[in-house]
């Protein structure tokens, strides 16, 4: 081309191999109160691929995925869908939340049930047992169906939130933290379980965590976030490791290990501009004092918005 | 505390013991004018061992008064919980209604039944003969439903925004929402809300039925009181007391059931 396009070109740069965008954020801004979560996030995922973010916990990992999901609103910038702007939930995105948020009055199978009935209501009652069926089955809780969620351990209830939020098949699975609240044993479990379904479903997958090793075995990319507040994407890391991966053999994977050492090296390096950003720039800060007769609110609002303001600017720089 | 075969049934046995030694040596001592449980039974003998027997208006076995009054309760009651579940979701919904409305419930909460009465008997004076059963119905009503409205309001405000988001991310109508998610969500608050309801709409009964003069525990006492038959007074004290009991350990049962939940 060596004409200039009629029109500037509003995508984010592209910094991996496939083009057609399907899930995409652009410039997306959210602040809480004078709380700046997010700053200028860009994000572009195609179709089937398994994207994860990973980042420090508080740097607002949440704040994102409830923005995919249509669950808070932006400030400003655009998330699309398959060129549509997300405004609301819907349940084109199946989401996997960090405390599973099942209804503890429903049994496995119910809770399940209520989604598929209001996903698919035109389904027989018999395809409906089917198709519920298959899902627990794919998470391995046949055993547990009629069970209620307070007589399931913490990976078995996370497990029975992804059949659930797999049930509806949504063109998105948002997994937020699905796993950190499980202990060390369980939680190779269920990642090897979600590599499978991934394998076999072929969605796209955001995947919120901590855990770089996590990252690592099951994304095709990793994103790392940049501490808050004003987070936003770093560079992303490609992980070309082949599939199936193998949690034993990785371990010894000399690529393995370099890419883990370039995402740490990416989180560290962050943390450390972070510190000398605080020590440097800390000013007295403008100490307002709390009032406890106030209506708690979740969103607390920042007591040194003074402080904030200066760290801000010197990430960006 | 150490433990014991039938420690349940003979500790409190012998708290009802003490009380009944206490207030034989009351009798005997200080207030003269206090029957002696030996009277008090010889004097209710006739009420407990036929307790449905009709011997005329104000003359009848103790549990046929206590039917009489377990009535009217249970009809005064349910308007409470009609009116006041409906109420109590509104408030913990919207904030504006809650704003509206929760002043005037605060300063209408703590008037007294008895003060609730006869503006009940007023509202209800062209009913003739039963103005006295509307008027405690009105007042029952009333001042047994804030313990439902306000427990149900929480209730919904205590909702966690997880349920929600699962009712919002499947796209659930307002009506799927409600009868779904915040119904089951708030139901043990709401059984909180009915059971403390019930142990109010028990003791507005004998204060509606004192005044109107209504036949039910509370009139009894009333009547017994101005025939000077202080036995009878006792007899329905104790028999207030047995059934408020009972109401309340059947509630709790209830809700226990959904706190498991």
């Amino acid at each position: 081309m060596t004409h200039a396009r009629p029109f500037p070109s509003l995508a984010p740069v592209i910094n991996h191999k496939f083009s057609v965008p399907f899930l995409e954020l652009n410039h997306v801004t959210k602040s809480f109160g004078a709380h700046c979560v997010l700053q200028d996030v860009n994000l572009s995922i195609t179709r089937g691929e398994f994207v994860a973010i990973v980042g420090y916990s508080g740097s607002g990992k949440t704040t994102l995925i409830s923005l995919m999901a249509g669950l808070i609103k932006a400030d400003t910038g655009t998330i699309k869908l398959n060129d549509l702007e997300i405004t609301a939930p819907g349940p084109d995105r199946g989401i996997v939340f960090q405390n599973y948020s099942l209804l503890p009055w429903l049994t496995v199978y119910e809770n399940i049930a209520l989604a598929v009935d209001q996903v698919f209501p035109n389904y027989s009652p018999e395809k409906k047992r089917q198709h519920i069926g298959k899902y627990i089955e794919m998470v391995n809780l046949t055993p547990a169906r009629d069970k209620k969620p307070a007589q399931l351990s913490g990976g078995m209830r996370q497990r029975v939130s992804v059949a659930r939020a797999l049930a509806i098949d949504p063109q998105v699975l948002l997994l937020d933290e699905p796993l950190s609240a499980l202990d060390a044993l369980t939680r190779a479990t269920l990642q090897d379980e979600i590599e499978r379904i991934w394998e076999a479903d072929k969605k796209t997958v955001v995947l919120i965590t901590n855990d770089v090793d996590e990252a690592l075995l099951l994304a095709d990319r990793i994103i790392p976030l940049t501490p808050g507040p004003g987070a936003t994407l770093g560079d992303p890391v490609a992980v070309p490791l082949a599939r199936p991966r193998n949690r034993k053999a990785l371990n010894h994977d000399p690529e393995f290990k370099r890419l883990r050492a370039l995402v740490i090296n990416q989180l560290l390096g962050y943390n450390a501009r972070r510190r000398t950003t605080v020590t440097k720039k800390l000013i007295l800060p403008d100490i307002l004092p709390e009032n406890l007769d106030a209506p708690r609110t979740s969103r607390r609002r920042p007591l040194r918005p003074h402080e904030i303001k200066k760290e801000e600017i010197s990430i960006s720089s | 505390m150490k433990k014991f075969k039938f420690d349940w049934l003979i500790l409190p046995m012998l708290g009802f013991g003490c009380v009944l030694i206490f207030w034989t040596i009351l009798s005997a001592t200080v207030a003269k004018n206090l029957p002696s449980p030996a009277k008090t039974w010889d004097a209710s003998k006739l009420y407990i061992l036929e307790p449905f027997a009709k011997r005329g208006e104000m003359d009848q076995g103790i549990l046929r008064f206590t039917w009489y009054s377990l009535e009217l309760v249970a009809k005064g009651y349910a308007l409470a919980i009609i009116i006041g579940t409906p109420i109590g979701f509104c408030l913990g919904l919207s904030k504006a209604f809650a704003k509206t409305f929760d002043p005037i419930i605060q300063v209408l909460r703590p008037v007294s039944p008895l003060a609730w009465l006869p503006l009940g008997l007023v509202l209800f004076l062209d009913a003739g003969k039963d103005a006295g059963t509307l008027g405690a119905l009105f007042t029952i009503a009333i001042c047994s439903m804030w313990p439902t409205v306000l427990n149900t309001a929480v209730g919904v405000r205590a909702v966690p925004q997880d349920y929600l988001n699962v009712g919002r991310v499947l796209k659930l109508s307002r009506w799927k929402t409600l009868t779904k998610i915040l119904i089951p969500a708030t139901l043990p608050y709401m059984f909180t809300g009915f059971r403390l309801s019930l142990g109010i709409a028990w003791l507005v009964i004998v204060a509606a039925e004192m005044l109107t003069g209504r036949p039910g525990v509370g009139g009894f006492l009333w009547q017994e009181y101005n025939s000077l038959v202080y036995e009878h007074i006792i007899l329905s004290i104790l028999t207030i007391g047995f059934v408020g009991f009972a109401l309340d350990r059947l509630m709790s049962l209830l809700e226990r059931r959904f706190k498991t939940v």
